[in-house]
């Protein structure tokens, strides 16, 4: 059963001097239930933008995107959103934040209390659910912002580096926490990072996207996301085979890198 | 230029007072600002020093008691002369004898209508003379009505007690500056001292007993608290219904392309122009009664609220007006429950700028033409030179817009205590 199915997406648009950018071209894939699948590419690749048109607040100058066999055409409630910050409301505590979308349903207290109460269990907020967002630390209100989305029960979860902006301990905690929670509640979730390592401890499915335009470039089967759920993380990163796909992808961006700060060099010379 | 350098004078002595004297002697709490080492340039380690506060007040209210001749103030600026003195004149005939004769003059503070002093004429060609002057004034004292020779004849000044005096030439004796006048008149300055006289700046006691007197008899045909609770209540009128029109209208300008291109000439045309210059098109239109003014302060706050809210929906971050639509919020939920409070902050700024600028307005409405009201009052006061009814409502007007600004403060905080912390 194929869930959401992205095909030939492509996303041209004109500039104000009158060229235009390619951002993507002819991108197709299939993520089938349950399934957590990394994007990966150089910066200026498009990975924000194929996300952005996947959770309909963009939409593709060509091409379709189906989930469950109807037509994504804006956003809804079964494609949920995590942010890298600033998406949580300031003006309401940390329970009220997380049950935004029962709330926005119309549903009463008494239906999503529990639901709400539980995530907060999860995420290990339960002490911290009276508080206002902005009395939290950046990796707790990430923590508020991943239960939120749970609580809204999306199909799929799309995530826009939600780990981008925590320091490097918090930012482990965190990859297990979304390990964890991948594997309790069998969500679809699309990831994008710009860290090699994250990509490759969470991604069952890794893409490597290449920029100018913005296109697949390769695509891995990985096994570090299922050996790490309920492990110690490090302990999955001095996998002999970690550390070598972690090279090979490495180098793989780093060329693509190269070529595009040369194309800058002719450009400009 | 005295009364600045005094001041500059007790600017300094007191901070070097409270820094080296008062300071050291009491226990400084140490906490975390006060140990930092780089305050200079460090706007969060400037902490306003509230011994300069309560001694920048004391100082204010200490110079306008010495300078006007306060009963509060121990120390005063030297007071005009009042009182009577003398001043003797030598006359000159024009065969070379002279005469001396004196000069009583009754000086009286400005208002006083006092009896001129009797004098015994005495003898000789030149008799003495009475006059009386304000405190301050100058008088010309024609001499000679009663002298036997008089200048016509020939007669004149050649010195005042005992000191040589000439036409252009004056002189300081003990009465105070003399001159001559191109006639041979004396003109006599009785010392003015350094003090105001209260038609310039009243005595601060005095504007504390009209502020009594007005609060329990009213002026002009009302009572104080209605002079100014009209000018509240202009404001407060004014000021809602702006908001009421202006918060909706940017909320459209800041969420639809149609209404931000219609209403943004207007308002980017009507935001520079003073709220001030529309009075006179105002009351051509609606009078000088409450409806003008209301009028007047509607269009005041109006677009100080448009723009304000047009900013709050603008200054809401778009990952939030994402996440609110792929957690299911239809447009109505996302303005309710995130375009709305996340502009409030916004919005409460721009309350209270609007609510100072509507307190000054509707009291320069006032100025120009009201019934009632703080600034018709103090420009009613004004035209009958009662100073100490003007600087009465000058203070009132500072203390009613002072505390409108408080309370919005203390509005803001309670009600968006998120503000500036996302």
């Amino acid at each position: 059963m194929s869930t959401l199915s992205i095909d030939k997406i492509s996303m041209r648009f004109d500039l104000p001097n009158g060229g235009h950018v390619q951002a993507l071209k002819d991108i197709s894939l299939e993520i089938k239930t349950g399934e957590l699948m990394s994007v990966l590419g150089p910066s200026g690749c498009g990975k924000t933008t194929l996300l952005n048109i996947v959770a309909g607040f963009l939409a593709p100058t060509e091409g379709t995107m189906t989930l469950n066999d109807h037509l994504i055409t804006g956003p809804d409630a079964e494609r949920g959103m995590v942010f890298q910050q600033g998406a949580l409301f300031e003006w309401m505590s940390v329970r009220e934040n997380v049950s935004f979308g029962p709330r926005m349903k119309g549903q009463r207290e008494s239906q999503w209390r529990d639901t709400v109460d539980h995530l907060l269990d999860i995420v290990g907020l339960r002490d911290f659910k009276e508080k206002s967002v902005f009395e939290l630390s950046g990796g707790m209100q990430q923590r508020v912002a991943l239960a939120r989305c749970l609580a809204n029960d999306p199909d799929v979860i799309l995530m826009d580096e939600p780990l981008g902006a925590l320091d490097a301990l918090t930012r482990e905690k965190m990859q297990g926490l979304v390990l964890k929670l991948w594997k309790e509640t069998g969500k679809t979730i699309i990831l994008i990072t710009h860290s090699v390592e994250e990509a490759l401890l969470l991604g069952e499915r890794l893409l490597v996207l290449a920029p100018r335009p913005g296109r697949i470039h390769r695509e891995y089967s990985l096994p570090f996301a299922d050996m790490g759920v309920g492990q110690d993380l490090r302990e999955v990163k001095k996998h002999p085979e970690f550390a070598e796909k972690r090279e090979e992808i490495l180098s793989m961006i780093w060329d693509m890198e190269e070529e595009i700060m040369g194309n800058a060099t002719e450009a400009s010379a | 230029m005295i009364i600045l350098l005094i001041y500059i004078a007790i600017f300094t002595a007191g901070f070097f007072l409270v820094r080296y004297g008062v300071k050291r002697l009491m226990h400084t709490t140490a906490d975390y600002t006060s140990l930092k080492t780089v305050t200079f340039g460090d706007e969060s380690a400037v902490r306003p020093d509230r011994w300069a506060s309560v001694i920048s007040i004391l100082t204010i209210f200490l110079l306008w008691g010495a300078f006007t001749g306060s009963k509060w103030t121990p120390i005063h600026a030297p007071a005009p002369f009042i009182g009577d003195t003398e001043l003797t004149y030598t006359l000159e005939a024009p065969d070379g004898s002279t005469d001396d004769a004196t000069i009583t003059l009754r000086v009286y503070k400005f208002g006083e209508d006092p009896a001129t002093p009797e004098v015994d004429e005495g003898t000789g060609f030149a008799r003495n003379d009475a006059e009386t002057v304000s405190a301050g004034r100058t008088k010309t004292v024609l001499f000679d009505k009663n002298d036997e020779i008089k200048r016509r004849d020939g007669a004149k000044v050649i010195a005042i007690d005992g000191k040589p005096i000439e036409i252009g030439q004056p002189i300081s004796v003990a009465a105070g500056k003399v001159s001559l006048t191109d006639k041979g008149a004396i003109q006599i300055t009785p010392p003015a001292g350094m003090q105001m006289e209260p038609i310039w700046l009243p005595p601060p006691e005095k504007v504390v007993a009209r502020f009594i007197e007005i609060s329990t008899e009213g002026y002009q045909g009302f009572t104080l608290w209605e002079h100014l609770g009209y000018s509240l209540f202009r404001v407060i009128v004014g000021f809602l219904l702006g908001a009421l029109v202006g918060i909706p209208l940017g909320y459209a300008m800041g969420l639809s392309n149609w209404f931000r291109g219609w209403f943004d000439p207007i308002v980017e045309f009507m935001r520079p122009v003073p709220p001030l210059a529309l009075i006179p098109l105002v009351i051509i239109w609606a009078g000088i009664g409450e409806v003008g003014k209301i009028i007047l302060l509607f269009l005041a706050a109006l677009w100080i609220m448009a723009i304000a809210a047009r900013a709050g929906v603008s200054g809401v971050n778009i990952t939030k007006v994402h996440a609110a639509y792929s957690l299911g919020a239809s447009r109505f939920q996302l303005m309710r429950h995130v375009i709305v409070p996340n502009s409030l902050p916004e919005i409460f700024t721009g309350a209270r700028v609007a609510m100072g600028v509507c307190w000054g307005t509707v009291v320069a409405a006032e100025l120009v033409a009201a019934e009632k009201g703080a600034g018709m009052m103090i420009m009613v006061a004004s035209r009958f030179q009662l100073t100490d009814i003007v600087i009465m409502g000058i203070i009132l007007i500072g203390i009613i817009g002072y505390g409108i600004d408080i309370l919005m403060r203390i509005a803001e905080k309670t009600l968006v205590p998120w503000k500036g912390r996302s």
